[in-house]
């Protein structure tokens, strides 16, 4: 695109359209409205193509869906008042999981703001804690400014959701044409500045600590994905031979098929995973936050480790576990520099400590706690672990998966092999229910020529379900592996456990009412229904052969199934609820006695 | 009608009570809508109470400093203070040491004071060296600037008479120069 030599006088809402596709935006997902209808116009003559959704709450988890598999920002557009506030679900969810989100919404006219009219709402007001930054633009002038200021802001640093506010008449007045140049951009955000390159003497001491550790154990948190640091972490792994384990929002990032792979942590982690991190001496986290359903209660949490914390943002280090060498910086850029010093630290000399027994210890948990269910009885209802290895098993290759939030969730996560990083897409820190289907028709316009499958559960899909529509019209088919065991399944699992199995509102009874089938078949869908073991295989296969139209197989699962192994809320995680089958052999995973000190002894 | 506060031997309720652990943050912003309703969401988001806050055009056009004072633990404190500078309006943030920063604040207040008294406060305000604004039949309005802790001694000795109302700005702050700049700004 080149400049136009002489002044050019346009409309704001040509303007915006014009800077978003400065800005390379090729998808963006929305709805239109009274307040946003000016910026409605000029795009119909942009090669921008415009999703357009059945509520404004699966624009921005579409937007999400498509930022989580591209890396380029998601982009959502809506109006004013009520769809600027189905917005702040998506807004909050990006901002938790760290997703580079633009968020466009309406306002009523600049003469109208505060006076209570139509449709209006203070949104930079309500979405200011759900950001990472927003604007109210007071003019036509400013809005190419605004526009690159926020996609700046959500790609650069810690990426996440920024939002800017147009009022009606900045879109319909006129204004010179000028695309702020970088240093402009810079310039007019004087107060940011996120350091990429970590600080060379606690690269130096990381490097020190990891030749030094006899149980070191990588944590890699979703900045890995969104520093696309996948092959340097894969790199330093392998040059220390160490384990490595990857939480929720990083599956995808290692490897599950590697053999230093443990797979997830935390509360639904494997055992292996969990009790490895609970034993090390050194944990090496990488674009991780020590989230509270990876450290179970933080003061038992991996009591002997040293912490070596990189992370680009510096609010991270030591808000949770007080690290013993913080490294701000980028994780591709930080990784490279360790690997660099390791590798010039061996090459004068030194030696890496012994992590034999370690390693032996650890593949001899392996051994022992794999991840496990009970297949289900003859003519009894589905395991859904056993759908999910099924699902897993036919899918193409570069299969995409997004979740849900709940027990399907977490199942999809365990039995899910992931061996190719962007290919898993969930809500991981707001848990938003409802998350999966919108964020794989997102992840579908990012990735047309992809098998796209989301696997909901009966509560979830019942929450988003509308968007299947939005499938169907704008085609874009995914497919939906919907586990319906009739129950909130997570919400019972806890009631089961910990208030005495009374089972208050959980029940949903979604065998019942809806009928899946016809609602999927109703909004243009392929709908099928899976009852016995025997039926997942073939509804699978046929799914996975269908590629004009979406697909949803309901499974009608096991309601009693619980999700092990499980580290209960505030408890630690080396109290870890094993699976039933292997709670008999749950002392292997207790940490050896401590030598006694016997001078102390004596002294009594 | 103005109401009269009492108030008890104790030391007022807004003064620095023994043992709290206060600290001075000076943010230095963008001077744009919004930016005091992020800082202060911040705090509130986190269940801190702000102590005292002022705000005004700082000396380059375009920027504003922010004055805080807050009651908090370090810990805390060390997380606030990165999540501010998260904020995309702040430009930088300093923490004020009390015994290496200047501090000021201006107090006005308007006092119960007949005839038979207004001597008596008009004494006690020159003593401070403080300032009569106004005087009526029944009130005296008087202003003193100065260190925190000087106006909540004068504060509390206004108390004795009866304080019909009475406003503080919130301290204001900057480092204290070190011996060299002070020497070089004599010469």
């Amino acid at each position: 695109m080149t400049e136009p030599a002489a002044p050019e006088r346009i409309t704001g809402a040509q303007a915006l359209i014009r800077a978003l596709e400065y800005e390379n935006v090729d998808v963006m997902f929305g709805y239109p409205g009274g307040c946003i209808l000016p910026a409605y116009d000029p795009l119909m003559d942009s090669p921008i193509r415009h999703v357009l959704v059945r509520h404004e709450q699966g624009a921005g988890h579409a937007a999400e869906g498509y930022a989580h598999v591209s890396g380029k920002p998601g982009v959502a557009m809506v109006t004013s008042g009520p769809a600027a506030t189905n917005l702040v679900t998506p807004l909050m969810d990006a901002y938790m999981d760290s997703i580079p989100m633009v968020a466009i919404t309406g306002q009523v006219p600049t003469a109208a703001i505060g006076s209570d009219a139509f449709q209006e709402c203070d949104t930079v007001g309500i979405t200011r804690s759900c950001t990472k930054h927003n604007e109210l633009v007071m003019s036509a002038d400013e809005i190419p400014m605004a526009i690159r200021q926020a996609f700046h802001i959500a790609t650069t640093g810690r990426p996440g959701p920024t939002l800017v506010d147009i009022p009606k008449d900045a879109l319909t007045n006129e204004m010179t044409w000028q695309w702020p140049t970088d240093e402009e951009v810079s310039d007019s955000l004087p107060g940011y500045r996120p350091n990429t390159k970590g600080h060379q003497r606690m690269i130096k001491e990381a490097a020190k600590l990891i030749l030094a550790s006899e149980r070191p154990i990588v944590y890699a948190g979703g900045g890995i994905l969104k520093a696309r640091a996948a092959e340097a972490l894969r790199e330093l792994v392998e040059l220390i031979d160490g384990h490595v384990v990857t939480t929720l929002m990083a599956r995808g990032a290692f490897p599950d098929d590697h053999p230093n792979c443990l797979g997830m942590p935390g509360m639904h982690g494997n055992a292996t995973a969990v009790t490895a991190m609970q034993q090390s001496d050194l944990l090496i986290a990488l674009g991780a936050r020590f989230d509270d359903r990876i450290t179970g209660k933080v003061d038992a949490f991996a009591p002997d480790a040293k912490i070596i914390h990189v992370d680009i943002d510096p609010a991270e280090q030591g808000k949770v576990r007080r690290p013993d060498v913080p490294i701000v910086g980028d994780a591709n850029y930080v990784i490279a520099e360790i690997i660099r010093e390791i590798k010039e630290m061996l090459q004068g000399g030194a030696r890496q400590a012994d992590i034999s027994a370690w390693k032996s210890q650890v593949s001899g948990w392996q051994e022992q706690f794999p991840m496990t269910y009970e297949p289900s009885e003859p003519g009894a209802q589905l395991k859904p672990q056993f759908c999910i290895e099924q699902l897993n098993e036919r899918a193409p290759e570069g299969t995409i998966v997004t979740s849900g939030v709940g027990q399907h969730q977490m199942y999809t996560s365990q039995y899910w092999k992931f061996n190719e990083p962007y290919t898993w897409v969930n809500s991981g820190g707001l848990g938003t229910m409802g998350f999966s289907l919108p964020a794989a028709i997102g992840a579908k316009a990012a990735m047309p020529d992809r098998t796209v499958w989301a696997i909901d559960g009966d509560g979830c899909f019942q929450m988003t379900a509308t968007e299947l529509v939005t499938a169907t019209l704008e085609k874009l088919p995914i497919k939906v592996a919907l586990l319906n065991n009739n129950f909130l399944g997570m919400v019972r699992q806890w009631q089961e456990m910990f208030y005495d199995e009374r089972y208050s509102e959980v029940f949903l009874d979604s065998s019942n009412v809806p009928d899946f089938v016809m609602m999927a078949e109703s909004m243009g869908c392929v709908g099928i229904l899976v009852e016995s073991p025997e039926e997942v295989g073939p509804a699978i296969e046929k799914a996975n052969s269908i590629n004009d139209r979406s697909v949803v197989i309901e499974f009608r699962t096991d309601a009693a199934e619980g999700v092990f192994p499980m580290v209960p809320a505030g408890a630690s995680n080396s109290d870890l609820i094993l699976h039933p089958t292997q709670q008999d052999r749950a002392e292997v995973l207790k940490p050896a006695p401590k030598p006694v000190d016997t001078k102390l002894k004596d002294g009594h | 009608m103005p109401r009269t506060r009492d108030y008890p031997g104790a030391r007022s309720a807004n003064t620095y009570a023994e043992g709290m652990n206060h600290h001075i943050l000076s943010v230095l912003v963008q001077n744009r809508p919004g930016v005091l309703a992020r800082v202060a969401g911040l705090f509130a988001r986190r269940g801190y109470n702000i102590f005292s806050l002022a705000v005004a055009p700082a000396e380059v056009e375009g920027r504003s400093r922010i004055t805080i004072v807050v009651d908090l633990d370090s810990a805390p404190l060390e997380q606030i203070t990165k999540q501010l500078f998260k904020l995309i309006d702040v430009i930088k943030i300093s923490e004020l040491d009390p015994e290496l920063s200047v501090e000021r604040e201006l107090l006005i207040a308007t006092i119960k004071a007949e005839a038979m008294q207004r001597s008596e406060v008009a004494s006690l305000v020159d003593i401070f060296e403080g300032k009569i604004i106004a005087v009526s039949e029944a009130v005296i309005t008087v202003s003193l600037e100065g260190h925190p802790n000087k106006l909540d001694d004068f504060e509390d000795l206004l108390g004795g008479y009866g304080i019909v109302e009475l406003q503080r700005t919130g301290r204001v702050a900057l480092p204290k120069l070190d011996r060299g700049s002070r020497l070089r700004a004599v010469n």
